[in-house]
């Protein structure tokens, strides 16, 4: 088996994750900026942060030969604070140039408020202006539904954002066909008990059709799995899908669209 | 698969979570006090499983869901709690 990891947040993460990843087949794991579970007191600590995504996490994973690759943002469970969030995005153009940088993301809403989408339409347009892909976290739970038609309805209205290169995570049944139909990429994201299960993941595959769909792991400092997608692949074989089909939903297509940028090369 | 096949293959987990809700329904009611409103919205939910198309984990998850259009002015806090409760704020 072979597999990308698409969105996984590996700073959280211990070194024994990385060996057991590529054990299970993973040839590529690319790690969007996240909330640290605690509110940073500055821009100097997104710098920080941004220069180990960039610089230290990539040595990390290359101990075990797993390219890494990296997204840039300031997550919107922090862009409630719109001075501080845009003192961030001010930093962010200077780390657009380096090696493993994919695009920005991981952006989005976290409770749907006005700041959250002032916050994101900057994102977007910076973006644009950078020719950027871009990855964007649908909020959580009973905010999903409403966020995600606020961020769709966002992407839709800046007449640059082409949707074919955009990936609209953490669908579930009540959002998938809403991302499709808009032309975007949708993300399935595996987890234990807040997002979808691998029985779930599979059952939107076979609903909805995975031309444009992902799995990640999304796996961070809480109940996560970073083994979720090669277990996902295990479910799909029981399920009496051929090898093939899953080679083409767990490492086909996040090429696919990862390889939009030509900076992710996978051997 | 046919749905002897499903059933062979997810029977004994659909069996085990269902038990598992009646488990923690039972346990509610043994408990004290009043619950706050994600008691009544589970019940609400669950009452989609009766639907008869196949789409209850569709209608389960817009049944938990804030199904407002416009954005809030402030963030109450960070965290999501699994379902919505109305409010006035505007």
């Amino acid at each position: 088996m072979r597999y990308i990891e698409p969105h996984g947040h590996m700073v959280s993460r211990v070194t024994d994750d990385y060996e057991a990843m590529v054990l299970a087949g993973c040839r590529a794991v690319c790690e969007p900026a996240f909330w640290a579970g605690y509110d940073r007191s500055g821009p100097e600590g997104f710098y920080d942060y941004f220069c180990q995504l960039t610089d230290y996490e990539p040595k990390r994973a290359a101990k075990f030969g797993l390219p890494h690759f990296t997204w840039l943002c300031i997550n919107p469970k922090e862009s409630e604070d719109t001075k501080l969030a845009e003192e961030v995005i001010a930093l962010i153009p200077q780390f657009l140039d380096r090696p493993s940088v994919l695009g920005i993301g991981e952006i989005g809403l976290n409770k749907n408020t006005r700041n959250e989408l002032k916050i994101l339409e900057q994102h977007i347009d910076l973006a644009a202006r950078h020719d950027q892909l871009i990855l964007v976290h649908t909020p959580h739970l009973e905010d999903k539904h409403k966020g995600t038609r606020l961020i769709l309805d966002a992407l839709k209205a800046d007449a640059r954002i082409q949707p074919g290169r955009v990936i609209i995570d953490h669908v579930e049944e009540h959002t998938i066909q809403m991302v499709l139909d808009a032309g975007f990429w949708a993300g399935i994201t595996l987890y234990p008990e807040s997002k979808t299960t691998p029985a779930r993941a599979i059952d939107m595959y076979e609903v909805y059709g995975g031309q444009r769909v992902w799995l990640n792991s999304a796996c961070d400092w809480g109940r996560s799995d970073p083994l979720a997608v090669p277990k996902t692949a295990i479910e799909m074989r029981r399920r009496g899908h051929a090898d093939e089909t899953i080679d083409q939903l767990v490492f086909q297509n996040p090429i696919r669209f990862l390889g939009q940028n030509p900076r992710f090369t996978v051997r | 698969m046919t749905r002897q096949q499903l059933l062979d293959l997810y029977f004994m987990d659909a069996r085990s979570k269902l038990i598992d809700i009646a488990a923690f329904l039972d346990r509610m009611d043994r408990g004290e006090g009043e619950p706050d409103f994600r008691l009544d919205a589970f019940r609400k939910a669950l009452a989609e499983l009766h639907r008869g198309e196949p789409e209850r984990a569709k209608s389960v998850l817009m049944s938990l869901s804030d199904l407002t259009v416009e954005p809030i002015a402030k963030a109450p806090g960070k965290g999501a709690v699994g379902a919505w409760k109305m409010t006035n704020e505007k």
